[in-house]
């Protein structure tokens, strides 16, 4: 049997695409998807803006601030709530995808893995940045006060902080089915908010709560969030803390979406 | 390697096994199409058809044997867009337009067709921006398709593509489908529907169990499981002559009418118009469906397992 036609395309003359498939198009689509998903928008947004006026009455007996831990530091832990609630959201919205069988589809192109993570952790950041910024303006509103310096050094701080939780919401929305993922992800990082101090200092945790602290992902980043507030020696643990939960958040998303070859 | 002769095969399987803990989903499949086809995968669910083709696509990894795509991985040909399918189910966002959709994964190709273009090919530019979650499964059947169309592939894989379309929405998939394929695209599509094989399909590869049963024309696959039978009026009838004809699997004599089950009816008819007084002679074809059901159900497995062999060469 031969061939009724001549091969209609020159095969070797296709390319691949340039970064993997990552580009604006896909971008701005993904950041209007997540415009449509209200819900998801309403509750990162408003979640930290309550828990900022909850911790009111806290800020305005002063009762903190004796030990350090004034309005300012806890609109920079709420901001660092925020960042980390929006981008975990966002990341975690790959398990709807998962379940509609995009991931799928979207393994029949040429994107690559890292190219999909990337646009993926830029969107989840994106929601992170306007989370802080909901923060930070219902905090000026609300009195606190800082060098401006100290604004915008410890709002970029906070959001960076985004990242380590885009890699999370990625990680958790891989592993767990788009039913569950919201349900686990609200305890764990109220977890993770408690013991990293985002809230009530460490000081008045237990000792038990104290010695764990460190090694939850979200001690550096607050720490570092709060440093052009509070001030004294940079400890590079921190540093070290957001790098290795990064990568260690980041790796597990990747091979759990490489392995992802589900039937929707 | 074929590239030297400037055609290379559209999909070229050699010795390909998966199993899926103990159940051996494909069983050893050799299977070689060439540019242009258009070919569908036919057998009952659990045949082994959309292990196959996630293989072809390089969804899945076979356990053993090798999977080339236009001479290449399969993963190779779907960086450079070479392949494209068409899922059963999913793989669309809900909350994305289709022309949205469309867009996206546009960008994700260095040259793809024009969005409008592919709009219109597939017949769904009405829809482009009502919302996928909004579009029924036939109009998102058909949104898989104009994705699909986008990177202009060389090879189509389609994997039981009209499953819950009604009969209107599935005839005009076809037509869809059968307008690209004049163009020279490679079609490979997998189908528990006979008809759909029988209409859209050059050639009909029969899938049992996760082995090749029977691979040729329609025509071919029909004659390989029952052949035809052959009846006439014939007095004293010579059964022993009747059964030493080629191809020949049964004779019934009943009073003055024979009934010949054979491979090879024109040998049984010539026989008895020039031999033989015989008169009324009709020559039944078997549909597809009496070929399909033999072929793949497990009592005929003996009767069937030796003429496996690959009609389209003969």
């Amino acid at each position: 049997m031969s061939a009724k036609v001549p091969p209609t395309v020159t095969l070797a003359e296709r390319r691949v695409p340039s970064l993997g498939g990552f580009n604006l198009t896909f971008l701005s689509i993904e950041v209007r998807r997540l415009m449509r998903n209200r819900r998801t928008v309403l509750v990162t947004l408003v979640m930290p803006v309550v828990l900022f006026l909850l911790f009111r009455a806290n800020r305005r007996s002063g009762a903190l601030a004796g030990i350090g831990f004034t309005a300012a530091a806890t609109m920079i832990g709420i901001a660092v709530y925020g960042a980390m609630l929006a981008a975990t959201s966002g990341g975690a919205m790959v398990s709807i995808e998962r379940a509609q069988g995009w991931s799928r589809q979207l393994r029949l192109t040429p994107l690559r893995p890292a190219a999909y993570i990337a646009i993926k952790i830029l969107v989840a950041m994106l929601l992170g940045l306007t989370s802080v910024a909901v923060v930070y303006v219902v905090g000026a509103i609300d009195g606190v006060q800082m060098a401006p310096a100290t604004w915008l050094l410890s709002g970029v701080l906070a959001w960076a902080a985004s990242f380590v939780f885009a890699s999370f919401g990625l990680f958790m929305g891989f592993l767990l089915p788009s039913e569950n993922v919201m349900q686990v992800i609200g305890p764990v990082l109220a977890v993770f908010s408690l013991f990293g101090g985002l809230f009530v200092p460490l000081t008045l945790l237990p000792s038990v709560m104290q010695d764990i602290a460190p090694y939850m992902p979200t001690y550096g980043v607050a720490s570092i969030a709060r440093f052009p507030l509070v001030g004294g020696a940079f400890d590079p643990i921190w540093l070290v803390s957001v790098v290795l939960w990064t990568a260690a958040f980041g790796a597990a998303a990747t091979i759990l979406f490489r392995r992802d070859t589900r039937r929707a | 390697m074929a590239r030297e002769h400037g055609f290379v095969a559209a999909i070229e399987l050699h010795d390909v096994h998966r199993a899926f803990g103990p159940v051996r989903a494909v069983d050893g499949i050799d299977l070689h199409l060439e540019l242009g086809e258009i070919a569908a995968l036919l057998g009952p669910n659990g045949a082994g058809k959309t292990t196959t083709i996630d293989m072809i696509l390089g969804l899945g990894q076979p356990d053993q044997g090798t999977v080339s795509v236009l001479g290449m991985s399969p993963a190779a040909a779907i960086s450079r867009g070479l392949v494209a399918a068409v899922m059963q189910t999913g793989g669309l966002l809900k909350d994305l337009t289709v022309r949205e959709t469309l867009r996206l994964t546009a960008s994700l190709y260095p040259e793809p067709r024009p969005v409008d273009e592919v709009l219109e090919r597939a017949g769904i530019a009405h829809l482009a921006e009502r919302l996928v979650g909004k579009c029924s499964g036939g109009e998102q059947q058909r949104l898989r398709f104009a994705l699909a169309l986008l990177p202009d592939p060389a090879l189509m894989a389609l994997d039981e593509p009209t499953a819950g379309m009604d009969v209107e929405g599935r005839r005009e998939f076809w037509s869809a489908i059968r307008r690209d394929a004049e163009r020279g695209r490679t079609v490979l599509f997998a189908t528990h529907y006979l008809e759909e094989a029988d209409a859209y399909a050059d050639r009909i590869i029969l899938l049992r169990q996760g082995r090749i049963v029977a691979d040729g024309t329609a025509a071919e696959v029909r004659n390989l499981s029952t052949g035809r039978s052959v009846r006439a009026n014939l007095a004293e009838a010579d059964r022993a002559a009747l059964d030493g004809l080629p191809g020949v699997r049964s004779v019934e004599i009943r009073g003055g009418r024979v009934l010949i089950q054979t491979m090879d009816s024109d040998a049984v008819a010539r026989y008895l118009l020039t031999a033989t007084a015989a008169h009324d002679v009709e020559i039944v074809a078997h549909n597809l469906e009496d070929a399909f059901l033999a072929l793949t159900s497990d009592e005929q497995v003996p009767a069937v397992e030796g003429r496996t062999a690959d009609v389209s060469a003969a």
